[in-house]
């Protein structure tokens, strides 16, 4: 659509700005604040330049996090980008039980995530929980508070569990979207199963499957609640993931200038990623055309 | 002349067409739908967790503890008792709605301004001012909770609900603007322009004709404010202690002295899917569209 | 290329359906020639689509049998009925190219990679889009993308029929005009059988050799144009066929003369004596203004249409369209119409009434 220049429009995203800046300027000012500076307690503080930048960069501790975030965020998306579709192709387009699907489906995203984690770390435990008793009766060893494999393959499978829905759901609208027509031409053209997948359904689930890549990967890089109630970080550091560690180092050691200097980092970290992500994507969508 | 005497139609009417049944029974016969399968093994992953958190909350801690029983043999509402007739716990639940749906609110009537405005005119530095409202959508909120801690008691507003809407929106208003933006833009420009020149003014033009155009999308754009917010734990868990706490938090309560009362944290945690559970409910109709954003 | 037979055919849409009016398309035996190309006309919801999604395998019928050349289809599969078929909307696989779009179903049935390349040059002259061949489909305007749809049905040259479903209404009307004769000629060289689906008269009458029209799940009436424009029979297709459409006047019949309030109207055949609702189809084009003899008229108002005129006046408080030739000038005097007797058709309940020479 065609837009008109009109400087005036300012003022109707003003209401925006004012409340973003409160929330997000004036904090992150705060944070940017504390990473050049250093304090001896007493709300004394000076200025210690990169110090802390330099510092964080050299830590194990931190890129130890890093590369289990990435890990982390890694299996999820090669697990739930393609169940999410192929889950989408298998749900009923319409009636009755589309919307059951469309309902049952809805609910793990609408539970609190702590009580996700809680969920979760009842369904594991061998002494009360339905999955980890059974796992403990097949004689398969199976501890997520010692064992860092157990510990992995529960967090995520909860995510998979927590979020697989979401994906499936974009997917779905995507393809609801397509018309009747496509599928009939598809058949008058003798089209395989897979051709109909990869030249009707794939290109026009494209949109939202975008959508959904990047929320699963931000989301999935900030997360917090869930491994912390299932795992609390361990086995040792096992399952310390980016913000874990992040909200270990400010709320409970109160190391403000490491802590702030590792939140830049972690916030640019996902703004890079965020941005190649979407410039890769639309520059692949623009070459279509 | 011979085809316009014999037209086909004339011939047979009134026509007794009877349907052949054999032949459509034979097409509906039952056959192993993969599908189907697919689709019961998803939903049996999906619900059977939540199944064993209702099945514990309905048991007495006993029952859990000492016998692995896959339903409740000695159901139990008590769990349920101590929860709603203990003021420290339902409070949560009452504060945890109270800042959601401020949250809501504050979200929709900034954003919906804003979204307008994207999708309507081009101003100086709309491009990138929109990009820079999504990036706060990719803002991790333990960066955030230090910083509005020592923010929020600055002002004196620490331990209160606005608090925790207003935090909250850190990630609400820009997915608000985004989602709403989407809507807006299927919206043909020649309405506004039409009610312009019928004299509407641009306030009563936004809310008599234009809001109603676009309620699915706000419709949409609530339903994820509603839910972001009421899920999130680690900002409205650190900005308050008392006085607005949300249930929530209030949950990890349950390690007591005597080790966990597992049957109150299940029940618990049933009642908090409880308003998730109604809100889809009432949503079920517009859920596939309303995944797609206004964007398919 | 096959003979399509049509026998006992009948849809309805419901599970169990119960009376006549469930049905979308009303029992049918049609035989569809070799070779021929015939248009399917009617207005929005009369069941053409249906027919057609019925022949080419889309929708299974609900009662009924459809032969191609003498060999029963009803239950074969879409691609095992060997069709091609073009929709209303554009479809096209968008990310592929041009050339992959037109080799698409011809790759699907395993032939050859030099033919495939030697076809889809020739379809995409035809179609002209030679130019654009490489380019992806995704981005092309409306009208080029349903050219694709056009040419990717052409495609094959061994298909039993070829389908389409208004497959010119997102076309630019010069383009139409041109895509129009171009499939008329492919019909004149290859012989495919071809079923053309539109709601536009001008389109149908000037493709096919024959006109199905159909209406209300019904087919009224299958003829070439002419039989359709001077011997409709149903009132629907008298109205439907022509601009404007027939004039239908209420009135009693016995022999070989007419009755309307009261004043004699000459026919050219003797139809005996008429039970039921009686009719007089007459196309305006037949209906002649006078100054004396004749049914009173009022004149409302006179449009000139460029090639002709046309008059819409009231007979007995009823419409009647006039069609009156450019240079005819239109006196206050003419107050009057005579019919041509030849061109009086008689309907009884909506039907035509044959009658026998005079």
């Amino acid at each position: 659509m065609d837009k008109t220049i009109n400087q005036k429009a300012w003022f109707l995203v003003l209401p925006v700005l004012l409340l973003v800046a409160f929330s997000a300027v004036i904090p992150l000012m705060t944070v940017v604040n504390y990473s050049v500076q250093d304090t001896f307690g007493n709300n004394q503080f000076f200025w210690a330049g990169l110090e802390w930048f330099d510092e964080m960069l050299h830590s194990d501790r931190m890129w130890n996090a890093l590369g289990r975030q990435v890990m982390f965020s890694a299996i999820i998306l090669a697990i739930e980008i393609p169940l999410g579709i192929f889950i989408a192709l298998n749900m009923p387009k319409s009636g009755f039980w589309s919307s059951l699907c469309l309902v049952l489906m809805s609910l793990p995203l609408l539970i609190p995530w702590n009580v996700v984690g809680t969920i979760w770390q009842i369904f594991g435990r061998v002494d009360i929980g339905l999955l980890g008793h059974t796992l403990d009766a097949l004689g398969i060893p199976y501890n997520y508070t010692q064992n860092t494999v157990a510990a992995w393959i529960t967090i995520v499978v909860m995510d998979v569990w927590h979020w697989t829905s979401l994906v499936a759901l974009l997917a779905f609208a995507g393809l609801k979207s397509i018309p009747d027509a496509y599928y009939q031409a598809a058949k008058i053209d003798q089209a395989s199963r897979w051709a109909i997948f990869r030249y009707i359904e794939l290109p026009k689930m494209a949109g939202v499957l975008m959508i959904a890549i990047l929320l699963r990967f931000m989301d999935s890089f900030m997360i917090y609640t869930e491994p912390f109630v299932v795992t609390g970080g361990g086995p040792g550091n096992a399952t310390t993931l980016l913000s874990i560690d992040l909200v270990k180092m400010a709320l409970g050691q109160f190391d403000l200038g490491p802590a702030a200097a590792f939140s830049i980092m972690y916030y640019l970290v996902i703004l890079l990623v965020s941005w190649v992500f979407f410039t890769v994507m639309t520059n692949l969508d623009k070459k279509g055309s | 002349m011979a085809d316009t005497a014999t037209a086909p139609g004339a011939a047979t009417i009134p026509g007794d067409v009877a349907p052949s049944v054999p032949q459509a029974t034979r097409r509906r016969r039952f056959r192993p739908n993969g599908s189907v399968v697919v689709m019961t093994l998803y939903l049996l992953f999906l619900l059977l967790p939540i199944y064993w958190l209702l099945n514990m909350s309905l048991k007495t801690n006993t029952e859990i503890l000492n016998e692995f029983t896959l339903w409740p043999r000695n159901l139990t509402l008590a769990n349920y008792a101590t929860i709603l007739t203990d003021p420290s716990w339902y409070t949560g639940y009452i504060n945890s709605l109270i800042y959601v749906v401020m949250n809501t609110v504050i979200s929709l009537a900034v954003a919906l301004p804003a979204a307008y405005a994207f999708s309507r005119y081009r101003f100086m530095g709309d491009n990138h001012l929109f990009f820079w409202l999504l990036t706060n959508r990719m803002a991790p909120p333990a960066v955030f909770a230090l910083p509005f801690f020592q923010l929020y008691s600055s002002v004196g507003l620490f331990d209160t609900h606005i608090a925790v809407a207003l935090a909250h929106c850190l990630f609400n208003v820009p997915l608000a603007v985004w989602i709403l933006e989407g809507f807006m833009r299927g919206v043909p420009k020649e309405i506004d322009e039409t009610a312009y020149i019928d004299g509407y003014s641009f306030p009563r033009f936004f809310i008599r004709i234009f809001t109603p155009l676009i309620a699915s999308g706000i419709g949409v754009a609530a339903f994820f404010c509603f839910m972001f917010s009421w899920v999130e734990l680690l900002l409205s868990r650190t900005l308050t202690t008392v006085d607005a706490k949300p249930i929530a938090a209030i949950m990890t309560r349950t390690q007591g002295a005597s080790g966990i009362d597992w049957g109150v944290l299940a029940a618990a945690g049933i009642l908090t899917i409880v308003p998730g559970a109604l809100v889809i409910y009432f949503v079920r109709n517009y859920i596939a569209k309303g995944f797609a954003l206004g964007r398919v | 290329m096959a003979k399509i037979t049509l026998d006992n055919l009948a849809h309805s849409y419901l599970a169990k359906p119960s009376s006549e009016d469930d049905f979308a398309l009303k029992e049918l035996n049609h035989v569809w020639g070799d070779g021929e190309a015939y248009a399917l006309l009617g207005s929005s919801g009369c069941g053409k689509s249906t027919l057609l999604n019925i022949i080419s395998g889309l929708l299974h019928p609900s009662q009924g049998r459809i032969l191609f050349d003498d060999i029963d289809v009803t239950q074969a599969t879409t691609s095992a009925r060997n069709i091609a078929q073009v929709f209303q909307f554009p479809v096209v696989y968008d990310t592929m190219t041009v050339r992959d779009n037109l080799a698409f179903p011809l790759k699907n049935r395993g032939a050859e990679p030099a033919y495939i390349a030697r076809r889809v040059q020739e379809i995409g002259a035809m179609i002209g889009m030679e130019a654009e061949l490489d380019k992806r489909a995704r981005g092309l305007t409306a009208d080029a993308k349903q050219k694709i749809s056009l040419g990717r049905g052409m495609v094959r040259e061994d298909v039993n029929a070829l389908l389409f479903d208004e497959p010119l209404t997102v076309i630019d009307p010069h383009m139409k005009w041109e895509l129009r004769t171009q499939l008329k000629s492919l019909h004149h060289e290859f012989g495919h059988t071809m079923i053309y689906v539109t709601h536009d008269q001008t389109e149908a009458l000037t493709f096919a050799d024959k006109v199905v029209v159909m209406y209300d799940g019904r087919v009224v009436q299958i003829g070439t144009p002419q039989e359709l424009f001077e011997r409709p029979a149903h009132t629907f297709v008298g109205y439907f066929i022509g601009s404007p459409g027939m004039n239908v006047i209420p009135a009693s019949v016995s022999g070989s003369q007419a009755q309307v309030h009261g004043t004699a109207v000459p026919l050219s055949q003797n139809f005996g004596t008429l039970a039921g609702k009686v009719e007089l189809g007459v196309r305006p084009e037949f209906v002649t203004l006078t100054e004396g003899e004749g049914l009173p008229v009022t004149i409302r108002r006179v449009e000139d249409v460029g090639r002709h005129k046309i008059v819409r006046a009231q007979l007995f408080g009823k419409d009647l369209n006039i069609v009156a030739a450019e240079g005819q000038e239109i006196s206050p005097d003419m107050t009057r119409v005579t019919f041509m007797p030849d061109h009086v058709n008689v309907y009884v309940d909506d039907w035509r009434s044959e009658g026998k020479a005079a």
